[in-house]
């Protein structure tokens, strides 16, 4: 039956060349697009990003004042206080206000070196999110959310960070491994405060995402450590701002025991205003899609429309397991091209970008096999739901403008934000465009306040979950093919 | 007991029309059995139940004493010609019988050899969209008789034939009965089948109105043509 639909397939030199087109536009367009996209530093190559101890590009930008901790060691502190600037925020946008960001950070840090994306682990307090132990930019866990007390503590390769409301009673937040840090490492406090950043719908259509400067001062006291403290501005590039040259500087004041710390900048994962991610090598998808949505459809309505289906239901009589063996046949001959085409596209237009110096963000060589694997399950899969409603709908036209309006349509409007990006994030749960999820290089993290909105490459649901709702679309539509081929007439 | 085609009590309505009404005869071996009526009479209707395409409301057909969607590897107990048209016609005729020939399991050597028997082989690579209604024809011969079958369904198999064509097909109704395959064959044209059937069913309405052996029909009424105009007056219903 599946040797009957393949020689079916392969023998209709439309059906072939289209996935030949499918094939060509993934590896053409994907490789031309790496020649269009420059990067340009002021005339000059720009840096690559800084990356964390697990390979991701971070932002590390704090002011940290800090002494030498040999071995084993602890640090505690009473944070007496902790404000910030806001500059120019909404409605008005026409005052520099007091204010704290939510993720604005102070507190105590152990981190080996201070080189930009070195490892580190630190207790803080933050602007509305309470006490957090977080370490090396990705990890975050919370403390007790009322507590004014903290200490950091080093037992070999371990991280305790504990907080405590009175300086008498403390509580373990979590013991986390720095692994293979050194044994001189530095100890002390440290501030930074993010952007303000806000996300508002553009009168034009779209939104219009602002960022806006930020500042943030601790002081902390009865201090446990005593000796000299050493300032360090990490990752700071020089660039000041008006409210840094003219009000307050980002560094430190000591007197009496009281350490007062400024800073601004932050300390996590970078989003993807870093660089272009390696799903940029995707470009080809959209067209290869309506390619194998053409295919799809017509593999079928093509029967039908010629009375062809009779013939076939004659030959072979069990009509669920043939409509079965076409989608089998159609996933296969779609997959294996697709994967073929994403394997080479992905890591060829990566090189034609590193040899323009266009720096591609890093990821995990996880996460490029499921890019690359997942564009050809999302063609695949997008053929075979075309196909399934063609073969409910026994006509070739209305199937191909019905999966390209569910397929394309509801990525395009929730990507390129002409929808506000809640009904993007909707329509990319509920609609089979859902499978796009997969392209999702770079993680969203609850501890960055980002908008992370589908236009800026995040998915509200993960890479499988996305490809499983098409796939639920695909399989639902079949079941009502198969039902309504075995109920009805031919 | 494999070359038979037996249809018992078949009724089947479509919405308010009345497509087969009790439709019942049996084509047996070694002969050609002609099926003949006027439009709406109910044999394209007949012949897609016998193949399982449509489900009689009730009553029975059977191939060699089992219904069709039983069967297995189908085209090899019962060859059909429904609709020489239904191709895909990108596709070339050799491989529109290869995908049969697949699907039953058959050799594509299989293939070559029902194209050499239809003459369709010099034309077997070429797009079943540029064949003209005689080559069609011929290469639904050609797949009706991939399988080697114990009986064959041929719906109007004379239609756009050329003479040498209608001469061909004669002769090859006549080997197949010959062979002791059953044979029914429905068509317009009484001249075509006097010669070769050697029994007759006549159906209007929906039911067999008379079912004969040729010679039979053509003593009592001097030829298939005038048995026919006198058996089905009335019966036709333009739908």
């Amino acid at each position: 039956m599946i040797r009957a639909e393949w020689t079916k397939f392969r023998s209709v030199r439309a059906w072939v060349a289209g996935i030949v087109v499918a094939f060509a536009a993934i590896l053409g367009l994907g490789v031309a697009g790496a020649y269009g996209i420059s990067q340009d530093c002021m005339g000059r190559i720009c840096p690559a990003p800084p990356t964390g101890p697990g390979g991701e590009a971070v932002r590390d930008k704090f002011s940290y004042v800090h002494q030498t901790l040999d071995g084993d060691g602890e640090l505690t502190a009473h944070l007496a206080g902790f404000t910030g600037i806001i500059t120019y925020p909404p409605p008005n946008h026409d005052a520099i206000v007091a204010g704290l960001v939510p993720w604005a950070k102070a507190g105590l840090m152990i981190k080996d070196g201070t080189k930009v994306g070195a490892a580190y682990a630190a207790v803080m307090m933050t602007g509305h999110n309470g006490v957090r132990m977080q370490n090396n930019f990705t990890e975050d866990r919370a403390g007790p959310s009322a507590a004014s007390w903290l200490r950091i503590s080093r037992q070999g390769d371990k991280i305790i960070g504990y907080a405590s409301s009175d300086g008498a009673a403390w509580t373990p937040i979590e013991t986390v491994v720095l692994k293979n840090i050194h044994k001189s490492v530095n100890i002390g406090f440290f501030v930074t405060s993010p952007s303000d950043i806000t996300n508002e719908a553009s009168p034009r259509g779209g939104t219009i995402v602002q960022a806006r400067f930020t500042q943030a001062t601790a002081v902390f006291d009865r201090i446990d450590r005593t000796g000299a403290w050493s300032l360090t501005k990490v990752g700071d590039t020089g660039e000041q701002t008006d409210w840094q040259k003219y009000h307050t500087p980002d560094g430190y004041t000591e007197s009496n025991g009281r350490l007062t710390v400024t800073g601004s900048g932050d300390i996590a994962p970078a989003g993807n205003e870093g660089g272009p991610t390696i799903d940029f090598a995707l470009t080809g998808v959209i067209v290869a899609l309506i390619a194998v949505i053409i295919v799809g459809a017509l593999y079928i309505t093509g029967e039908f429309r010629r009375g062809l289906i009779r013939t076939t239901y004659a030959a072979m009589p069990a009509r669920g397991r043939v409509l079965a063996a076409k989608a089998a046949v159609l996933g296969a001959v779609t997959f294996v091209p697709a994967l073929l085409a994403t394997a080479i596209a992905v890591p060829v237009a990566s090189r034609v970008l590193r040899s323009h110096h266009v720096t591609l963000l890093p990821a995990a060589v996880g996460t490029q096999v499921r890019v690359i694997v997942g564009a050809a399950l999302l063609l695949s899969l997008a053929a075979i739901f075309a196909y399934a409603l063609g073969a409910a709908l026994k006509r070739g036209v209305i199937a191909i403008a019905l999966a390209v309006v569910l397929v394309v349509l509801p990525y395009l409007l929730a990507t390129t934000s002409l929808l506000p990006p809640g009904a993007g994030r909707w329509l990319l749960r509920l609609t089979p465009a859902a499978g796009f999820a997969f392209q999702q290089v770079l993680p969203a993290y609850h501890q960055i306040s980002l908008p992370y909105t589908p236009s800026d490459g995040y998915y509200p649901l993960g890479p499988w979950a996305g490809l499983g709702v098409l796939a639920a679309w695909a399989a639902a539509l079949l079941g009502l093919a198969i039902l309504r081929a075995r109920r009805s007439d031919a | 007991m494999d070359a038979i085609i037996e249809v018992s009590e078949l009724h089947k309505r479509f919405g308010p029309a009345v497509a087969l009404d009790g439709m019942t005869f049996t084509a047996g071996p070694g002969q050609v059995t002609g099926f003949v009526g006027p439009n709406g009479a109910g044999k394209s209707t007949t012949m897609r139940v016998i193949l399982g395409l449509d489900r009689p409301d009730s009553g029975t057909a059977l191939v060699g004493g089992s219904r069709y969607q039983d069967l297995r590897k189908p085209l090899t107990r019962l060859g059909a010609l429904i609709d020489p048209g239904a191709l895909q016609p990108g596709r070339s005729g050799r491989n529109h019988l290869l995908w049969l020939a697949h699907s039953q399991g058959l050799p594509p050597k299989r293939v070559d050899e029902v194209l050499e028997m239809t003459g369709m082989r010099p034309v077997a690579r070429r797009r079943a969209g540029g064949y003209s209604l005689g080559m069609r024809q011929r290469l639904g011969i050609a797949a009706a008789m991939l399988g080697d079958p114990p009986v064959l369904m041929l719906d109007e198999p004379f239609n756009g034939l050329d003479p040498e064509g209608i001469v061909w097909m004669r002769g090859l109704l006549r080997s197949l009965a010959a062979e002791g395959r059953a044979v029914l064959v429905s068509s317009h044209l009484m001249s075509e089948l006097q010669d070769v059937a050697g029994h007759v069913v006549f159906a209007g309405a929906g039911k067999v109105v008379e079912a004969a052996s040729t010679v039979a029909m053509t003593e009592r009424y001097g030829s298939l043509e005038s048995a026919y105009l006198t058996l089905t007056r009335g019966t036709g219903v333009l739908r």
